[in-house]
């Protein structure tokens, strides 16, 4: 993903916060594959989620390399057990990563449930946007900086 | 791949650290961590063996200003620079907007330095990258030790396009500020350049 507009970012975080309420999960969050963070949403104050999503996406990226090896294609989903927290990875659309933790307030099969059904809705978006970026040039706010911007970045240290 | 979000107001880029084993890229992230103020860095990730070397990546995330009214934040990644490691490398390089390739400057490391700065060029072919293209700059690093070779030297043979470079002491921060300002300028340059 390149850009995400309020209009796509409003959609996709509702998704988010519904698939973290009808799994009874602790948290969700959206990466892309780079390891960015899209959204995100539940119980999340305490989670270094910048780190969380770099090293879920270096361990979708490896797990990914793994398929490969193996000519197969990409793994579909990770589950890793936990005592306290649990942890479901799936790809969603081969673009962005969706990481639920959830404990024993939920199940596994319910968790599994509710991320197929938000994957198909955050999929609509994405394909919708993409359909979007091609009909249209996105507006840029990169065409006004000037160098002076670009220098005054960097000077305060 | 930039990351623009105009919800959060950000933008966001990937910075990869690239050079042979042992030349210092841990120790960069290592020196801009320490010297940055906590509130405009998170947490540095490193994934490393027991004795250091870098396994998979380094990772600090900075946020480095404002450009009309969009924070610019980089990730920095460091890659592991031992020859075995190349499927890991190629994992990284992903997405990147920048490149900095820290070259080991003692003599005997020469020969490392060439290899790994083909092997970058390739990996990012891999990719449908050039590395001509890209945000790039150089960094001779370890220039504090007696058995360094003199940057002219260095750059004949590392730096034939005469991309930005800079001589460093990783370990004392002398140019490693100085390394980053500028690929990160690159970067937004470039940036601009591609709308
Ligand atoms: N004398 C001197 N030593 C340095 C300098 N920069 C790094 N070192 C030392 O070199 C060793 C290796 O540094 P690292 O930063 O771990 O190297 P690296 O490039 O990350 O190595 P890999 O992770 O294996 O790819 C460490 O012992 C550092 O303290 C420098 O400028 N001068
Ligand atoms: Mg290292």
């Amino acid at each position: 993903m390149e850009v995400l507009y309020e209009e796509e970012y409003r959609q996709i975080q509702e998704i988010v916060e519904r698939l973290c309420r009808d799994a009874n999960s602790k948290a969700v969050l959206l990466i892309d594959k780079n390891g960015q963070e899209i959204a995100s949403s539940g119980e999340i104050e305490n989670i270094d989620t910048t780190s969380l999503s770099s090293l879920t996406a270096g361990n979708v990226a490896a797990t990914g390399g793994i398929a490969r090896l193996l000519a197969e294609k990409e793994f579909t989903g990770q589950f890793h057990e936990g005592e306290h927290t649990n942890v479901h990875i799936s790809i969603v659309a081969q673009r962005v990563i969706l990481l639920v933790l959830f404990d024993q307030r939920t199940s596994l099969g319910l968790v599994r449930l509710r991320v197929k059904k938000a994957s198909k809705d955050i999929q609509d978006i994405l394909d919708a946007m993409s359909a979007k970026e091609h009909q249209q040039a996105r507006p840029s706010i990169f065409e006004e900086i000037t160098d002076e911007d670009i220098d005054n970045l960097f000077n305060d240290d | 791949m930039s990351f623009i979000n105009y919800s959060s107001r950000e933008i966001n880029c990937k910075i990869v650290y690239y050079g042979p084993g042992l030349c210092g890229k841990t120790t960069n992230l290592q020196f801009i961590y320490q010297k940055t103020s906590p509130d405009a860095r998170g947490k540095m990730v490193s994934l490393a063996t027991e004795t250091e070397r870098t396994l998979f990546f380094d990772f600090l995330p900075l946020s480095m200003g404002d450009v009309h009214g969009f924070k610019a934040r980089f990730h920095l990644y460091t890659v592991p620079g031992q020859v075995f490691y190349d499927a890991s490398r190629k994992l990284i390089l992903k997405g990147v907007d920048g490149v900095v390739f820290v070259a080991d400057s003692q003599v005997e490391r020469m020969e490392a330095n060439m290899e790994s700065l083909d092997n970058l060029r390739e990996n990012l072919e891999e990719q449908g990258y050039n590395l001509d293209a890209l945000p790039y700059v150089v960094q001779y690093n370890k220039q504090d030790l007696p058995n360094a070779a003199p940057m002219e030297e260095l750059s004949k043979v590392l730096n034939p396009t005469k991309v930005p470079e800079f001589s460093a002491v990783a370990t004392t921060g002398d140019g490693v500020f100085g390394t980053l300002k500028a690929v990160a300028k690159l970067v937004m340059m470039d940036l601009r350049k591609r709308k």
